[in-house]
């Protein structure tokens, strides 16, 4: 697990070969360290954990400005609200 | 279409094909083959919903703990509340191939050890065989595990058998069972024979005072109480706990004042939510309970109870019990045909294991080959497979030290739990919920409470990975 500053207001998680229940709970706290209005990029390639982060970011109104995908290998741009 | 999303669908019909040869070669060879075949293709739908709904009861409880996510236990109550109403059904045309099993405080334990052990491998027994579909290593560590610690812990004895009480032991010995069969030797011979054979065995249409067999037992006693019911009742403290304060929030955004038709709206919307798994949970629930009808109508075809009969009809007498029978549920089931295949390499290897009630007396430890309950678990991961592969989420990944040591010990805790419950997420809660079987639930709640354990646990774990991430970056 790597999380790290890559310029003012954005921030990257790298979760990869990590599964359930690590990337949520990574991103859930992740997010709960920044401010709001900063985006945090997650990287990880665990789809289930995808469904579970995207049900969390939709509960507490936090969005998910991008979303790319490739061979099981995912890229999201969360922006905290 | 790229030549990487080509080359994946080329092994997925590839993977296809495979299980088409078999079906129709091994069919072509002896008509009885299609008992087996049977459980494999519902074993391959079984993976296909899995990984299409990312269907995980481990995550259903799990993800509502730790980050406030419902969608899972939807899914689970969904898929049960369907299978529950298709096996009525079943049951009441007399075609069911279910048994409850006995109900006492020992069901929660097991499913106590169960859900934590869950939460630390990252998946369920049944979530485990779908990722490892998806190419997860850790998911095939986690497999590994179950199977083998079932496998030790059935037939463990020595020094375990000073921790069985005098009452189990006199039980288990005064059930007089084949002279094979040594239930007096052995921790889980004992816990079995002495102690859950003696407890009674509970359906909620039988509590009710109706047969389990009646349209009105199964439909009224079963389903309604049983399982609708609580299910609802269940939706109702996630939707207030963790979902509602959402739901209000984006709703105050347009309106003033809100009532309870807007909760009504909002506990629809939970269920809704998630697209993906709910229709999971539909094709789950309505195959699972076609199963039963395919298998049984099997059974009455060749003259059978069991599939231990055909495996004789066919030359193989070798890994039946004594009673002639190998593990046959007739329905999804996941960890027993684990611990059978292991037994069955440690049996080759010059082990003793088939003087043991688990094996021994009821299940069996045929070959893999030819175990029926095997080819549905292989068929589910080749489902998944199949369909990671055409969603392009196929993706081959090798285990970290740390996620390896949390497989193996979560593994281990499943593995465990699933015999002193006598079945896993799968067999010993949705299955026996889906049946009216008062166990189910019982084992459910200690499935709960030990996923809540996990989490709490995973939570203080991460918190320290996170704590030195964190000071090192300037906020």
């Amino acid at each position: 697990m790597k999380f790290e500053k890559v310029s003012d207001g954005r921030f990257r998680l790298d979760v990869k070969g990590y599964v359930c229940p690590h990337p949520q709970i990574y991103t859930k706290k992740a997010l709960s360290k920044i401010e709001s209005g900063d985006h945090l990029e997650v990287v990880f390639d665990n789809p289930s954990s995808g469904e579970s982060i995207a049900t969390m970011c939709d509960n507490s109104g936090d969005e998910i400005v991008a979303r790319t995908e490739d061979a099981g290998h995912f890229v999201w741009d969360i922006e905290k609200t | 279409m790229d030549a990487g999303t080509r080359k994946r669908r080329m092994w997925a019909y590839g993977l296809v094909g495979f299980f088409l040869l078999i079906s129709t070669s091994t069919y072509a060879y002896n008509e009885y083959y299609i008992y087996l075949s049977v459980y494999l293709w519902f074993g391959f739908i079984y993976g296909m919903c899995l990984q299409y709904g990312r269907f995980c009861f481990s995550s259903a409880f799990r993800d509502l703990f730790a980050v406030g996510v419902p969608r899972m236990v939807v899914g689970v109550m969904v898929a049960t509340v369907l299978f529950a109403l298709v096996s009525a059904f079943v049951t009441a045309t007399g075609l069911s191939t279910f048994h409850a099993a006995p109900t006492s405080p020992h069901a929660f334990i097991a499913g106590l050890i169960f859900g934590i052990g869950m939460v630390f491998a990252g998946g369920c027994a049944s979530g485990s065989l779908y990722k490892a579909g998806e190419g997860n290593g850790v998911s095939v560590i986690v497999i590994l595990s179950i199977s083998v610690t079932q496998a030790l812990f059935a037939d463990v004895a020595g020094w375990t058998n000073k921790l069985v009480p005098a009452s189990w032991h006199e039980s288990a010995v005064s059930k007089g069972l084949a002279p094979t069969i040594n239930a007096g030797d052995g921790w889980v011979d004992q816990y079995l024979a002495g102690y859950v054979w003696d407890q009674p065995v509970l359906t909620y249409a039988s509590m009710m005072g109706m047969s389990d067999h009646s349209v009105q037992g199964a439909f009224l006693g079963n389903v309604l109480v049983g399982v609708v019911i609580p299910a609802a009742l269940l939706l109702v403290v996630v939707y207030i706990i963790w979902s509602r304060k959402s739901f209000m929030r984006k709703l105050t955004k347009t309106k003033s004042t809100t009532n309870w038709r807007d909760d009504l709206a909002g506990y629809w919307a939970m269920i809704s939510a998630s697209r993906r798994t709910a229709i999971a949970g539909l094709i789950l629930g309505v195959f699972c309970g076609l199963q039963m009808l395919v298998t049984q109508g099997l059974r009455v075809k060749f003259g059978v109870q069991n599939a231990g009969t055909l495996l004789e009809r066919m030359g193989f007498d070798f890994g039946l019990s004594v009673n002639g029978t190998v593990f046959d549920p007739g329905y999804w089931y996941v960890t027993t045909q684990e611990a059978q295949w292991v037994g069955w390499v440690f049996n080759k290897l010059g082990a003793e294991n088939m003087d043991n009630i688990y094996f021994g007396f009821v299940n069996g430890i045929p070959n893999p080959a030819i175990n029926p309950a095997d080819w549905m678990s292989l068929a589910l991961i080749g489902g998944a497979a199949v369909m990671a592969l055409l969603n392009n989420e196929f993706k081959f990944k090798k285990p970290t030290w740390e996620l390896a040591t949390w497989a193996m010990i979560g593994g281990a805790l499943m593995g465990i739990g699933s015999r002193l419950g006598l079945g896993c997420n799968v067999g010993a809660f949705f299955v026996r919920v889906s049946q009216g079987d008062v166990s189910g639930w019982i084992f459910g709640g200690g499935m709960i409470v030990g996923a809540y354990i996990g989490v709490k646990f995973f939570n203080w774990w991460t918190e320290r990975r996170m704590a030195k991430e964190f000071a090192g970056v300037e906020i």
